[in-house]
């Protein structure tokens, strides 16, 4: 294992926990699913013109988070299922456009060399996700509880949207490489699921997020390099672990 | 007596319905002016679209300067959402560069116990989440506040103290209150004036003992309601 792969699935790790954390407040479960299959359409017409699948899935991503912003904001229709339309219209595209091991590869991850292209957005794009959450932590939580109230406060709540959103879209992004972008959304939301069941301040939400996704990322990494098994999966089964130990557990009331 | 809020012709519609019709009234520094009217005349729908969450035709003008501090009526909230009160006021604290000592003092102002406010949002009781959206309200000392009054989960004994905290901070702050109300004995206790909404875009607006006769109130609740005024000229 290359140690610059580790950094990379380690800062990865860490924007996906905290990115979680809201979307979870944000009740975008199921959401955060879906989005990572807006990725697909990208990689597979970035296949068919040969360019690296990368920049296909990034550019699927973040047009997808601005089209269900705009329909949400257009409609009023819940974040919930202006995602589910789209994540299906993407998945059927996305099928017909890359075949085979293409997909699956784009589905599951692959582990070959990384490109210097790979490496520079892999590290300054979960920096930018982590700074941009630290700094609009105070108008994200005001929002979520209330955008009324946001709004008294003078908070631009469409804009924050889709800041969230597209912050959103590029972690998903993180992590067409290693997981594939059907085990992307899981390592986002599992972590954090962990987190609300154990925390009661946002504090100790984010640090517990935060570790389960590093640890699990590391430790599932560590674990198929010695089995021999893909990587992905690994890492999700050992979020999914955490998860279900976590349930052993109950939070003080 | 300078003018705080200047509402002329103000209009909203959801779709092709209207809410609120050809609505104007104006409301003074240090006034305490209360909104009634039966269910869906649109009294939380103008406070929405006094704090800029809604659309509408017309003006809504505020005074230079204003700050305005909102309790809404209800919020839907998950029950283990891992935000403590503290938190939450923290947040808004850090966007309205208050500091520290603020959250403190507006917990005290309405009674919010630090054990209270440790815990997370979702668990509080409605008389203590309430307690906790007017603590919200007050951090970064607002000059005006829009009180909606609570229907659900605050017991009477509740209600009572949530009012007497209201009615002594804008004594205390000089607040400019602006509350919705169904309670027309407190209507006439607290308001300097009164903003009847009825169903089909009736309004009016003035003080309270000349909004709160048996005819205007049967104007704007369709109804007799004779009941409540006896009740308000007892308290």
């Amino acid at each position: 294992m290359e140690p610059s792969a580790l950094l990379l699935s380690g800062t990865m790790a860490v924007a996906a926990g905290m990115v979680g954390c809201f979307a979870l407040m944000r009740r975008m479960t199921l959401a955060a699913d879906a989005i990572s299959h807006v990725a697909l359409p990208g990689i597979g017409l970035a296949l068919v013109l040969q360019v690296n699948p990368i920049i296909g899935g990034v550019a699927a991503l973040l047009v997808g988070a601005v089209i269900i912003w705009g329909l949400e904001r257009r409609t009023g229709i819940p974040t919930e299922t202006v995602v589910g339309v789209v994540f299906s219209a993407a998945l059927a595209v996305g099928s017909l456009l890359a075949t085979g091991d293409e997909l699956l590869e784009a589905l599951l991850g692959k582990s070959t060399a990384l490109t210097p292209l790979e490496l520079v957005f892999g590290l300054v794009t979960p920096v930018a996700v982590v700074v941009f959450l630290g700094m609009a932590r105070d108008r994200l939580l005001i929002s979520l509880v209330s955008p009324d109230l946001a709004r008294t406060v003078g908070i631009d709540v469409s804009r924050l949207n889709l800041a969230f959103l597209l912050a959103f879209a590029v972690t998903v992004a993180l992590g067409i490489r290693y997981l594939g972008v059907l085990l992307m959304g899981s390592l986002i939301i599992i972590p954090a699921a962990t987190a609300k069941h154990l925390a009661r301040n946002v504090r100790s939400m984010f640090g517990v997020a935060v570790g389960v996704a590093v640890v699990s990322t590391l430790a599932g990494t560590v674990i198929a390099a010695l089995a021999h098994r893909p990587t992905g999966p690994v890492i999700i089964a050992v979020a999914a672990a955490c998860f279900f130990a976590s349930l052993a557990w109950h939070r003080p009331a | 007596m300078s003018i705080r809020l200047e509402v002329t012709s103000l209009g909203v519609s959801f779709g092709t319905t209207p809410v609120l019709r050809e609505l104007s009234f104006a409301v003074r520094d240090g006034a305490a002016v209360a909104v009634i009217g039966p269910n869906g005349s649109g009294k939380t729908v103008l406070f929405k679209a006094l704090i800029g969450a809604l659309a509408y035709t017309g003006t809504i003008a505020w005074a230079p300067g204003t700050r305005i501090g909102y309790v809404p009526q209800r919020l839907d909230l998950e029950r283990d959402l891992p935000l403590s009160g503290r938190d939450f006021l923290r947040a808004k604290a850090a966007l309205v560069h208050a500091a520290e000592a603020d959250v403190e003092r507006a917990s005290q102002l309405v009674m919010l116990g630090r054990d209270v406010a440790a815990r997370p949002i979702g668990s509080l009781s409605g008389g203590q989440f309430q307690r906790l959206l007017l603590a919200f309200a007050l951090l970064g000392r607002p000059n005006v506040l829009l009180f909606d009054e609570p229907t659900t989960g605050i017991d009477e004994p509740g209600e009572e103290l949530l009012y007497a905290t209201v009615e002594r901070l804008q004594k205390e702050e000089h607040l400019t209150l602006i509350f919705i109300s169904h309670e027309l004995s407190l209507v006439y206790r607290m308001a300097t004036e009164v903003l009847c909404l009825g169903r089909r875009g009736v309004s009016c607006f003035g003080p309270p003992r000349h909004i709160l006769t048996p005819e205007t109130l049967e104007l704007t609740y369709g109804a007799p309601v004779d009941h409540y005024l006896h009740e308000g000229h007892g308290a």
